[in-house]
């Protein structure tokens, strides 16, 4: 177990206040925060699950429903109504109900959910009890990528915690309902991140998303009702039963409650996480709060929900951080995770190495991801390499609406939108490959020279 | 300027871990069986799960440990331990980028060079690492079978990058010179401790 601080970012100045709530990273970088006493001292511990558990299980779905609150995993999706969608006939014996916690977290540029799982474990711990007794599971699974090994130490004493406390295990706090946690340790697939891969990673298999319906909360991990919500989800549903769901649905925008964790990286003088109300601006994260430019280049691009989100450029610098307003702007809310580029940064470098990691990741199920994704490497690398046509600039655009939504998941989106936002934001970049056969935007090495690609 | 990349620039290595080529051939590993306690441990995990072939990927973990890396017997000897079928241990084997399929060095060296650990350096620290171990990214171990290193995808570290992993090991930290230089003389030394301890 890890006894040095690590350096990243997790506070700013006037957190904690009324106007930037700290409500999912109490304590962070504090390395007892994660024990069980200080969560209960600290941090309202376990208060939440108390009241929940004298609540009917449905009041507590609807106090989630009333909080508006949406999944942060990706793709925004109401978190109470994904509760409500588990079979309501909680008597049938047959049905083992799942609850999963994905704990994957891949998506280049995002660190959030382990500053939860190692800082907060027992606000997801908690968060998932409460959830289990919402859905009446018996079971639930945190799944972790298989890198986060060092977290694992350290969640497992946590669980061991909460049942030495009487919080997992048989007949929890006299209520008569048994529910435990196992964790399972992922093995270096960024697809398991996406829910249906996810479960059939935990059921021992190769990490392929399933084609859908069935969805996982009819057929699930092992052919049982199952709910997957991202550890961040989870970890705030506490604060939402402890507040109450109207009270935390004033937090944020309509329809964009609550806050959310922000991860920025890259040419930035303070990256690091960030907990910000949904529809807190781009530009106030970039400026006020990561404190600008590290490098005294002007910033040129911003990826602002991990590497699946489309780039912006100046223009949309502005753009409030909720979910409906990224995409309105042709971008997307995704995982939180910032990343910005300066001035000097080769967008066609930049594009060539996000592709190279789609192409590596796709599952190669679908023929238009696996085909396409390797197609697009392939000419992004001529492209860079300076072999590239003017035609290749055509060929590209014509490839990505071959390839998204015409794939099982959204791993195919997720490729054709670095590209597509790139050249149409940045296309006399493309075009400078071209013509001189060099970069226009020179000063970074992305790409190593020994690497492969 | 950026100078054209060499070698030839549209030479294209394979990774690692790509698959293998029409009659190439994986490494055997000098092991060809499980150990007892290995068993025993396999065996134990099969019945933690709802389903036993649930095991596969704690079990290829146990392997792992136990081979080396995940070598054809070890995929076998999974496969016979929880009576699940070879090829279905193979598929998952094979899918999975943390099961190694070739031998590794006795330090593995990954770094992230995903796009916000390039934006600080990734590319740099990887040339310097290969440079310094003398062992080429995805080539397999050096001679003297201390270090082997590897081009991974993000490690979740983003803001402190570029990300270095060691073995199962997170280094947390931005790697400069300086603690390059250290961490590989104490891995030298054989008293390389995980990052934070
Ligand atoms: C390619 C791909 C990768 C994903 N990776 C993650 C991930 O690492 N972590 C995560 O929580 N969700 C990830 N998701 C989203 C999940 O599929 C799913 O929507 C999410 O876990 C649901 O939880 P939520 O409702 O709490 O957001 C990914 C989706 C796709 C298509
Ligand atoms: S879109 Fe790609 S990653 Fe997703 S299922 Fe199809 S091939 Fe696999
Ligand atoms: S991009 Fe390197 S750790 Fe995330």
């Amino acid at each position: 177990m890890r006894s040095k601080a690590d350096p990243q970012l997790y506070t700013f100045a006037g957190f904690g206040g009324e106007r930037f709530p700290n409500l999912m990273l109490r304590g962070a970088g504090n390395l007892d925060n994660w024990k069980r006493a200080v969560y209960e001292q600290k941090h309202e511990g376990y208060l939440a699950l108390k009241k929940a558990l004298k609540m009917e299980p449905v009041a507590v779905t609807n106090e989630v429903k009333a909080s508006q609150l949406r999944g942060r995993g990706g793709a925004g999706f109401l978190t109470g109504l994904k509760w409500s969608f588990m079979p309501k006939d909680t008597d049938q014996k047959s049905h083992v109900r799942y609850l999963v916690c994905n704990g994957d977290e891949g998506e280049p540029g995002t660190f959030k959910d382990r500053a939860i799982l190692e800082y907060n474990p027992h606000q997801l711990i908690e968060g998932m009890i409460i959830g289990a007794w919402a859905m009446q599971c018996k079971v639930g699974f945190i799944y972790l990528r298989g890198e986060f090994l060092w977290l694992l130490e350290k969640l497992e004493a946590a669980l061991q915690e909460a049942r030495d406390a009487g919080y997992l295990g048989q007949n929890i706090l006299g209520t008569g309902w048994d529910f435990d946690i196992q964790t399972y340790r992922g093995a270096g697939a960024y697809i398991c991140g996406e829910e249906t891969a996810l479960l059939n990673s935990l059921e021992g298999r190769r990490g392929e998303p399933r084609s859908k319906p069935p969805f996982p909360a009819q057929v699930g991990a092992f052919g049982q009702p199952t709910t997957v919500n991202n550890v961040e989800t989870l970890a705030a549903v506490p604060v939402i039963l402890q507040m109450g769901g109207a009270e935390y649905a004033k937090i944020g925008s309509p329809g964009n409650t609550g806050t959310r964790i922000f991860c920025i990286s890259g040419h930035v003088k303070r990256p690091g996480l960030y907990e910000l109300p949904l529809g807190t601006p781009l530009d106030f994260l970039l400026n006020d709060l990561a404190g600008g430019s590290s490098t005294g280049k002007a910033i040129k691009a911003v990826i602002p929900g991990g590497a699946s989100a489309p780039m912006f450029d100046a223009k949309d610098f502005d753009c409030p951080l909720d979910f409906d307003t990224p995409k309105a702007r042709g971008s997307m809310a995704g995982s939180g995770g910032v990343i910005v580029m300066d001035e000097d940064v080769c967008i066609v470098a930049a594009v060539l190495r996000l592709t190279r990691f789609f192409a590596h990741e796709s599952c190669g199920q679908c023929t238009p991801c696996r085909e396409g994704c390797n197609w697009m490497l392939q000419v992004l690398q001529r492209i860079e390499h300076g072999q590239g046509r003017m035609e290749d600039l055509d060929l590209l655009a014509s490839l990505t609406p071959r390839i998204a939504l015409r794939t099982l998941c959204a791993l195919g989106d997720a490729a054709c939108g670095p590209v597509d936002s790139s050249l149409q934001k940045f296309r006399h970049e493309f075009e400078h490959h071209i013509v001189h056969k060099t970069c226009y935007a020179q000063g970074h090495q992305l790409l190593a020279a020994t690497a492969i690609h | 300027m950026n100078p054209l990349p060499t070698p030839a620039p549209m030479a294209k290595a394979q990774p690692a871990e790509s698959p293998l080529a029409p009659g190439q051939r994986l490494p055997e590993s000098r092991l060809r069986q499980l150990s007892p306690q290995a068993t025993a441990e396999i065996q134990t995990l099969a019945a933690k799960y709802p389903d036993k072939l649930a095991a596969t990927l704690p079990a290829l973990y146990i392997a792992q440990k136990d081979f080396g890396f995940v070598s054809l017997s070890a995929m076998l000897e999974v496969a016979k331990v929880l009576g699940v079928p070879e090829g279905h241990v193979f598929g998952v084997a094979t899918f999975y980028t943390l099961f190694q399929k070739r031998p590794v060095g006795k330090y593995h060296l990954q770094v992230c060079t995903n796009l916000s650990c390039a934006l600080n350096g990734a590319a740099k620290l990887l040339e310097k690492i290969a440079e310094k171990v003398g062992a080429q990214p995805g080539a397999g171990p050096s001679e003297d079978g201390l270090w082997s290193v590897e081009e991974v995808e993000c490690l979740a570290s983003c803001g402190s990058g570029p990300c270095l992993q060691v073995n199962d090991d997170v280094y947390d930290e931005y790697v400069d010179e300086a603690k390059l230089e250290e961490l590989l003389a104490a891995c030298r030394r054989g008293d390389y401790r995980p990052w934070g301890e």
